[in-house]
């Protein structure tokens, strides 16, 4: 026994030390690199680069058609056209409910432009090919960004803030070009979880809480969960990207697709998860999948969005903008702590009151993927709370589904003579018009609108706006999803849904009512007839039996 | 003859019995299956009325996610039953005590409207081939007839609505199925309140509990069915 002991305590140590010298073995050996390019290595860019359009030809020089392909994207474009009604949308026509406008506020707004130098929206982007920004998306070195109000040039020097509104530093182009790789979350994110000027401010499910999620924030993004980029679910072809708020695919009959088919063209739950992705052998399972066609699954598997302790701005009131402190000088409020402790504004003097929200219970509606917005030329009723993008959908379309917003309370400004929406110009320090720097609505507002080519009454005003953003990020996990009778209770979360039948929202429906009526008719006449027999004392004779 | 000034006449000599030469003997006449499928129907019925009460929001004593799955799951079991107990019926020939009739139908009813106020006896006699009432049979049959078809028929038009959702107005189709459902199922809870307070007329609540318990009751027996009984089917015989 003692010697075969020895040989099994003999063997173990001989395996551990061969353990031992084969992962140093591994260590040594040279690491596979995923890409079959090493972009450092590459002499086009062994050199020092003096601006993001330099990098971007050394980029064309081998990869002659990505300029041509990401000028055919509404990344480059910013304009997209609605299919169902025609109207132009995108970020270059359409007015919102944060700052306005892009046009008359170029260099500002379009310092997010995948492109430097787009500073005027009434031509199109530069048509050079180097106008293209690549690195905005590719750079994986972490340490290239853009200026805040540059038309999307690239800090050279730490002088400014960038997109993100940290201090500027000098990037180094040489080591982000020779960084290049597939676009990671940091790339989307700086600017699309800055979107509004701060972080999740305008959509509400996108913030710098997706960087490094955890899992009952973003089951898909998180590294305990699936730890996705973006592009995991937003496919790109010839660099345009699936998924678009303008063009959501509000109902995906497509499901997983064909067998062995990857589908890449949609970023929708269903082209992973199927059209009856609950189980199929369960009561509830079943009447979950039931679901599908009626609700999205956002709906339920996004019980509230600006989680993750990073708070989203859910109203904007323009016109208290102005204030000044005691000392003259422009005043600002910071009265909202969100959960990851960072203060927020509550009052800037160049916009206004702000409100913020953390865990919001989303707004539903009827949504068949597109919205209709309410442009500069339409006549809008300023005693009328105006819908800046009014949601397209209906239970009859056979398209539409009950899927959840934001909706963004605002009140700004319009033209009051000819009851249009107003284009602002808020951003320009050097400019005598731009609110943020004189503080003067008739000026701003004038130069605005002729910045757009707008007709202007002179004439101004604000009016209350719903500006609503579809929800899709922030998925939780399953066990947190929205319970049944938070929207099959009276008073649920989906009153006022019409064209639905919500079995338990109303326990008063007629057929209750006349079936009440029915019982209390037959219980009374029970209660009648025992109260008789008391009376008479005449039950007692039944009993005695003979 | 005193005893007769006294009580009120006995069921046989007041001529609402057609058997004047029966004698009343304690006889199953609840086979196992029977009395199995009355209690699951009660304790069904009582699951479904109170999942149901639950997902229409009377009361929020258990998530609205278990009261469906057990409201669809003892649902189903229910109308498996009654596809048994509707074979079980047929072929047995059981299904003709629920047959309506007229003969002692006023009686019954005079009975329960007057009669059980002044002390005087149950004017039907149970036989062993009848152990329903008149206007049980009546009450009965529209339940079994109109009523339990309206309430299962349209909880299984609701529970498969994805399957007709594609029809013009379906919502809206939906909701009326969903509030006749509801109407009927109130009037079935009617039913039980009537069914449990019929129990405590002419014998005590547990006397009326009893047989479907047993399986057995006091039933008239011809002479002819008592000396079958006696000689083939003891086993039937209690007493």
């Amino acid at each position: 026994m003692g010697g075969r002991g020895w040989r099994v305590a003999g063997l173990a140590a001989v395996l551990a030390l061969c353990g031992v010298i084969g992962a140093a073995a591994q260590d040594a050996a040279p690491q596979i690199s995923q890409s079959t390019t090493d972009h450092s290595k590459l002499k086009e860019l062994q050199k020092e680069f003096a601006s993001g359009p330099e990098v971007t030809a050394a980029c064309l020089s081998c990869h002659t058609e990505a300029a041509m392909q990401v000028k055919h994207s509404i990344h480059w474009k910013w304009e997209f056209e609605n299919p169902s009604t025609g109207q132009i949308l995108g970020k270059s026509h359409v007015v919102n409910s944060f700052c306005g406008t892009v046009a008359s506020n170029e260099a500002r707004c379009t310092s997010c432009h995948t492109g430097y130098g787009w500073t005027d929206m009434s031509a199109p982007p530069p048509s050079e090919a180097t106008a293209v920004d690549c690195l905005a998306c590719h750079d994986t070195s972490g340490q290239y960004t853009k200026l805040d109000s540059a038309a999307g040039h690239p800090p050279l020097e730490a002088k400014g803030e960038t997109i993100t509104g940290a201090d500027a530093w000098a990037v180094d182009l040489k080591k982000a070009a020779q960084s290049v790789g597939a676009p990671g979350r940091e790339n989307c994110g700086s600017c699309h979880f800055y979107g509004g000027g701060g972080d999740n401010v305008k959509h509400g499910d996108l913030s710098s809480a997706l960087y490094h999620p955890s899992l009952d924030v973003d089951v898909h993004m998180s590294a305990e969960g699936e730890n996705f980029t973006c592009s995991t679910c937003h496919h790109s072809d010839k660099h345009v990207f699936a998924g678009s708020r303008y063009d959501v695919h509000a109902m995906d009959p497509g499901g997983t697709g064909k067998p062995g088919q990857i589908r890449q063209d949609v970023a929708t739950c269903e082209s992973c998860h199927g059209n009856a992705p609950h189980k199929a052998f369960s009561v509830t399972g079943r009447k979950l999948n039931d679901h599908v066609d009626r609700i999205a699954c956002q709906t339920c598997h996004i019980p509230s969005f600006a989680r993750g302790g990073v708070a989203t701005k859910t109203g904007w009131d323009w016109s208290t903008a102005g204030r000044m402190d005691a000392d003259g000088n422009p005043a600002h409020e910071e009265n909202y702590v969100q959960g990851d402790g960072t203060a927020r504004h509550t009052y800037l003097a160049t916009k206004g009151d702000f409100e913020w929200g953390e865990n919001v219970v989303p707004h539903y509606a009827w949504f068949n993927g597109q919205v209709e917005y309410t442009s500069t030329d339409k006549v809008i009723d300023p005693t009328q709370v105006v819908e800046i993008n009014r949601i397209e959908g209906s239970p009859d379309d056979g398209r539409s589904r009950i899927w959840p917003f934001k909706r963004m309370e605002g009140r700004q400004a319009y033209d009051a003579g000819l009851n249009h929406l107003a284009y602002v110009n808020v951003w320009g320090p050097t400019t005598d018009t731009a609110y943020w720097t004189n503080f003067d609505w008739a000026k701003a507002i004038e130069a605005g609108m002729a910045a757009a080519g707008k007709e202007y009454s002179g004439q101004y005003g604000f009016v209350d706006t719903h500006m609503y953003w579809p929800i899709t990020h922030m998925v939780a996990p399953a066990s947190d999803a929205v319970d049944c009778h938070e929207c099959h209770a009276p008073q649920g979360r989906m009153a006022g849904i019409a064209g639905v039948y919500l079995p338990g929202s109303n326990p008063t429906s007629p057929g209750a009512l006349i079936g009440i009526a029915f019982f209390l008719a037959m219980a009374s006449g029970v209660l009648l007839h025992t109260v008789l027999r008391i009376i008479t004392r005449g039950g007692k004779g039944g009993k005695t039996h003979d | 003859m005193t005893d007769d000034a006294v009580k009120p006449p006995a069921p046989f000599k007041r001529g609402l019995t057609p058997c004047p030469d029966c004698t009343e003997r304690e006889v199953l006449i609840y086979p196992r299956f029977e009395r199995l499928w009355h209690w699951s129907q009660a304790g069904s019925i009582v699951i479904l009325m109170f999942t149901g009460l639950g997902m229409n929001g009377v009361h929020g004593l258990i998530s609205f996610e278990l009261a469906v799955r057990l409201h669809t799951i003892v649902a189903l079991a229910l109308l498996l039953l009654w596809v048994f107990a509707t074979f079980w019926l047929f072929t047995t020939g059981s299904w003709k005590v629920f047959l309506p009739r007229m003969v002692g139908l006023f009686a019954v009813a005079r009975y329960y409207a007057y009669g059980v106020f002044k002390g005087e006896h149950h004017p039907f006699q149970k036989s062993l081939a009848q152990r329903l009432n008149p206007l049980q049979a009546l009450a009965y049959s529209a339940l079994k007839a109109v009523v339990f078809p309206l309430v299962w028929g349209t909880g299984l038009v609701y529970l498969t609505y994805n399957f007709w959702k594609t029809l013009p107005n379906a919502p809206f189709l939906l909701e009326v199925v969903a509030n006749i459902h509801l109407a009927v199922a109130y009037i079935v809870s009617g039913f039980v309140i009537l069914h449990i307070y019929l129990l405590t007329i002419g014998h005590s609540f547990r006397e009326g509990v009893r047989p479907m318990i047993t399986g057995t009751e006091k039933v008239a027996l011809t002479p002819e069915q008592e000396a079958y009984l006696e000689r083939h089917e003891t086993w039937r015989l209690v007493d």
